[in-house]
């Protein structure tokens, strides 16, 4: 059984998403597409528990950084590319440019691996925004 | 690559991708059901396309993506399209801001609230808009900062907090949106 862990941090914002239900559904399919999908292609999923991981640390939220508990891969090449990748697109997106795309492939990451990549940053920055945006307009 | 556009505009784009996208015709059968969940109608874009590198995501994200940007009932459309429009000025993603920046003039004919919005200079906005863009401005941030003082100013203009869930809703999956579109590709004017 899945953690409904947007519920579980929203705190006193909770009674709230009786109003979206269906989303919030919605979001929780979203984060098993990310975190555990059928598929996981060249990314793990202890790799993607540790990278979420990572985002929500980066994005001060230690309690949803311990819903995503995980070991780090041991460094290499591509794991550090990865990582530097994670980083710039959770906390300067605005700064990503084709050059950080090259450096993945330069890293010997595929294709549909950078897509995989790349949903699982961009969801993890949504969730994130939906709990903090709870926690802040219902406190 | 003189024609990438790097400011914003409400005018129409067209979105070039760093990576390729799946050929439909070669496509699996579970990217082909990925796909289904796009308008039939319309030529499927080069970015949904790109996103069927990873169907399982892409499958589940449309209809989420959808709900909060249009479902029924709650926050107006075109106050969610104001969220998403100053989420993506944060984040820069110049092609998101054209789209939803087009869709709230079409929604409200209101050109002027977007022309300050760009300028980054909301003193002329309504209070209730003043509120939604700096909202919206401090849950994009990393970390968020968005504050109970900032939902108060919700509150204060009028907007109940079912509202204020769909605005951090649409926020946050230009949070996502942006960190796809303008991570993924680039915008240029059309030919």
């Amino acid at each position: 059984m899945q953690t409904d862990i947007i519920a579980e941090l929203a705190g006193a914002a909770a009674p709230v998403l009786a109003h979206r239900a269906d989303l919030m559904a919605a979001s929780l399919r979203n984060e098993r597409a990310v975190i555990a999908p059928d598929d996981p292609g060249g990314l793990s999923h202890a790799e993607r528990r540790a990278i979420a991981r990572r985002i929500a640390r980066l994005n001060g939220n230690e309690a949803l950084a311990a819903h995503y508990a995980a070991e780090a891969p041991p460094t290499d090449t591509r794991w550090s590319a990865i990582l530097r990748h994670v980083d710039l697109v959770t906390t300067h997106p605005k700064d990503a440019t084709r050059n950080d795309i090259q450096a993945l492939r330069a890293a010997g990451i595929a294709e549909p691996d950078i897509v995989r990549l790349s949903q699982l940053i961009a969801f993890m920055n949504y969730q994130v925004r939906v709990i903090a945006g709870l926690r802040a307009a219902v406190a | 690559m003189s024609d990438v556009v790097r400011d914003f505009t409400a005018d129409p784009l067209v979105w070039r991708p760093y990576i390729t996208p799946v050929v439909f015709e070669q496509a699996t059968a579970a990217q082909r059901e990925a796909l289904m969940e796009t308008p039939s109608n319309t030529k499927i874009s080069d970015y949904v396309l790109v996103l069927a590198h990873d169907p399982q995501s892409l499958g589940e994200r449309t209809p989420l993506f959808n709900g909060i940007m249009y479902g029924r009932g709650g926050l107006p459309r075109a106050e969610r399209e104001l969220g998403a429009t100053e989420a993506s000025i944060v984040n820069r993603c110049i092609y998101c801001v054209s789209v939803h920046a087009a869709r709230y003039i079409q929604l409200t004919k209101q050109q002027d609230v977007i022309r300050q919005v760009f300028a980054g200079d909301t003193s002329g906005l309504s209070a209730r808009d003043q509120a939604i863009i700096a909202f919206a401005a401090k849950l994009s941030q990393c970390p968020p900062q968005a504050t109970p003082t900032d939902a108060a100013a919700l509150r204060a203009a009028g907007m109940s907090d079912a509202e204020i869930f769909d605005l951090v809703l649409s926020v946050a999956i230009f949070g996502w949106a942006n960190r796809l579109m303008h991570v993924l590709g680039e915008p240029e004017r059309p030919a």
